[in-house]
C-alpha cells in the first residue's frame, strides 16, 4: 500500500506539471475543478493517470467533480480502490 | 408559440454582458470583391471607405482571380446552381468526384471526401472513426472546430502542451493500452502563426502506433515548396494519416472542406460522418472554382513564392520599425500589443488611416496577449505593404510603443 503522503506529492506534482501556469500556487487543498484550473476534459486524463499509476479502476460515477476538487480528496479517493 | 419577456430577458442580459465586456462582435460590410484593396462600410450606415485589407485568409490572392471566376461561371452554366440533395441520394456530380481525386493527388494521400466546410469535416471525422475504446490526444491550442468534433465523439480525450513533444510522448505512453490512438494538431496555428513539428509528430506516432491528424486550413496551397502544406515543409509529405483542410482560405476562399487520408478512414466518413450524410455538399459553382485553383497551383509556384517574399518583407520591416511580432515564417504575423483596449484602439486608428486589420484579445487569445493579427497575401503588392507599414508606424508613434519592450508596453497600458 503506497504511503498517502507520497501519493499526495505525486498527484500534486502531476497536477502542477499538467495544468498550472507559472504563477499558480497549487497546494494539497487548492480547488481544482470548482476554480476552473482543471476542466472537465482534463479530469478524464487525470483519472486515467491515477488508474494507470496505481493500477486501479475508478468507477465513472465515483469520479465526480466534487471527488476530484483537490489533491487531498483525490488521494482519499484513490485509497478506496487500492 | 411563446417568446415571453422572461425568455427575452435571458438573451438581452447575455448580450448586454457581452457588450459590457467589450466583446460584442460587429460586422464590417464590404461593398467590393475580396482583395488587397476593398471598399468598406463601417460602422453600418456610414459612407464607404477604401482600405487596404491585411486581415483576410486570402493567402494566395485567388478569391477574385479572373480565371477562378470564369471557371465558376462555366460551372454554373454547365452544372447548375444547387443539388437539392445530400451526396448519397442524388447530390454527387462528376465534378465532386473529380475534386476529391485532385485533392488526393495534391495532398499525397489515398482518398478524399468533401464536406460543406472544414468545420464540418472536423465535426464529423472523429465520431465516424473512433469509439469509447479509443483515445484522442490533441495539442492544447488546436482550432475550436477540432475541439467541437472531439466533444461529439465518445473516445477518451487528453491533451498535450502546445508543441511539446516530450509531453506528447508521455501521453502516448500513458494511453498505450487503448485500441486506437489519434494525435491531433493544426498544421499552422491561426492565432500565433507558428507551425506544427510535423516530422517529429510523424516519428512519435510511428513509434507508439498512433494515427496523426492535421488540420491544414492555414497551410494548404502555400506552405511547403509547392504549397502542399506543412507535411511537405517538414519533409513528410504523404506520411500523415488524416488531413483536414478548407477551400475557404487560400484555395479560392469560397467555402467547403475535406478529409483526406487513409482509404479506410475516408470510407468510414462516407458511411458515418453526419455532416456528410445530413447536409448538401459544396455547390457546383464552388467546386468548379476550386478545380481551377488547383490547375493554377499545379502550373506554377509563382503565387506561393510571391507570398513567401511578401511575408519575409513584412516581418522584416515591422521588426525594423520597432514592433514586437510573433516570430515565425508563415504569413500570419501577429503584432503584439498585450493590452486589449490598446489593441482595439490601435485597430480603430489603423482603419481611420485606411488599413483594415483587426485586434484580437481574451478570450480569443490568452489574457495579456492582445494583438493585431496581420495576414499577408500574394495579392499584396510592395506598395500595399509599405503603405500599411507607414500607417502602422504613425499609429505606433501615437501610442509610443515603437522600440519598446513587452514590459514597457505593459507597464504603460496594463496587461
Amino acid at each position: 500500500m503506497p504511503d498517502i503522503n507520497d501519493m499526495k506529492e505525486i498527484i500534486l506534482k502531476y497536477v502542477i506539471n499538467e495544468y498550472a501556469e507559472e504563477d499558480d500556487n497549487v497546494t494539497f487543498d487548492t480547488p481544482l475543478i470548482s476554480s476552473g484550473l482543471v476542466d472537465s476534459f482534463s479530469m478524464v486524463s487525470l483519472k486515467r493517470f491515477l488508474e494507470v499509476k496505481y493500477k486501479i479502476s475508478i468507477p465513472d460515477d465515483k469520479a465526480t467533480p466534487e471527488a476530484f476538487d483537490n489533491v487531498n480528496k483525490i488521494a482519499n479517493l484513490v485509497l478506496n480502490y487500492l | 408559440m411563446s417568446y415571453s419577456d422572461k425568455t427575452k430577458k435571458v438573451y438581452t442580459d447575455q448580450l448586454d454582458a457581452i457588450a459590457t465586456a467589450g466583446l460584442f462582435k460587429q460586422e464590417r460590410f464590404i461593398h467590393s470583391s475580396q482583395a488587397a484593396d476593398i471598399e468598406v462600410e463601417f460602422p453600418a450606415g456610414s459612407v464607404t471607405k477604401k482600405v487596404i485589407n491585411i486581415c483576410a485568409n486570402n493567402y494566395l490572392g485567388l478569391s477574385s482571380h479572373p480565371e477562378v471566376i470564369k471557371a465558376a461561371h462555366e460551372g454554373l452554366d454547365t452544372r447548375g446552381y444547387g443539388m437539392s440533395s445530400v451526396r448519397f441520394i442524388c447530390g454527387t456530380q462528376d465534378i465532386h468526384r473529380e475534386l476529391e481525386r485532385r485533392m488526393t493527388e495534391f495532398l499525397g494521400t489515398e482518398d478524399t471526401i468533401l464536406f460543406p466546410s472544414c468545420m464540418d469535416a472536423n465535426a464529423g471525422v472523429f465520431e465516424a472513426i473512433l469509439t469509447q475504446d479509443d483515445v484522442i490526444i490533441s495539442d492544447r491550442l488546436v482550432h475550436a472546430s477540432l475541439v467541437d468534433g472531439i466533444r461529439l465523439c465518445s473516445a477518451m480525450h487528453d491533451t498535450f502542451k502546445h508543441s511539446n513533444m516530450e509531453h506528447l510522448e508521455e501521453k502516448l505512453k500513458l494511453h498505450a493500452d487503448k485500441r486506437l490512438k489519434v494525435v491531433v494538431n493544426d498544421g499552422v496555428y491561426s492565432m500565433d502563426g507558428d507551425m506544427a513539428k510535423v516530422d517529429q509528430l510523424v516519428a512519435l506516432c510511428d513509434k507508439y502506433d498512433a494515427m496523426l491528424l492535421i488540420d491544414e486550413s492555414h497551410a494548404s496551397g502555400f506552405i511547403g515548396k509547392t504549397g502542399r502544406g506543412t507535411p511537405e515543409h517538414c519533409g513528410v509529405h504523404g506520411k500523415v494519416d488524416i488531413i483536414t483542410t478548407t477551400f475557404g482560405k487560400a484555395l479560392g476562399g469560397a467555402s467547403g472542406g475535406c478529409v483526406s487520408g487513409r482509404k479506410e478512414i475516408v470510407q468510414m466518413c462516407r458511411q458515418k460522418a453526419r455532416p456528410y450524410l445530413f447536409s448538401n455538399t459544396i455547390a457546383p459553382v464552388v467546386v468548379s472554382g476550386v478545380l481551377k485553383v488547383l490547375d493554377i497551383l499545379s502550373e506554377s509556384t509563382e503565387r506561393r513564392d510571391k507570398l513567401e517574399q511578401n511575408t519575409i518583407l513584412w516581418r522584416r520591416v515591422l521588426t525594423e520599425a520597432g514592433f514586437i511580432i510573433k516570430e515565425g515564417n508563415t504569413p500570419i504575423v501577429p503584432v503584439m500589443l498585450f493590452n486589449a483596449k490598446l489593441a482595439q484602439d490601435f485597430s480603430k486608428d489603423l482603419y481611420n488611416e485606411g488599413i483594415y486589420a483587426v485586434g484580437f484579445f481574451f478570450p480569443v487569445v490568452p489574457n495579456g496577449q492582445a494583438r493585431i493579427r496581420t495576414q499577408i497575401s500574394a495579392g499584396h503588392e510592395t506598395f500595399h505593404l509599405l503603405k500599411s507599414l507607414d500607417r502602422f508606424i504613425k499609429v505606433g508613434r501615437k501610442y509610443d510603443i515603437l522600440h519598446k519592450t513587452k514590459e514597457e508596453i505593459i507597464e504603460r497600458y496594463g496587461q
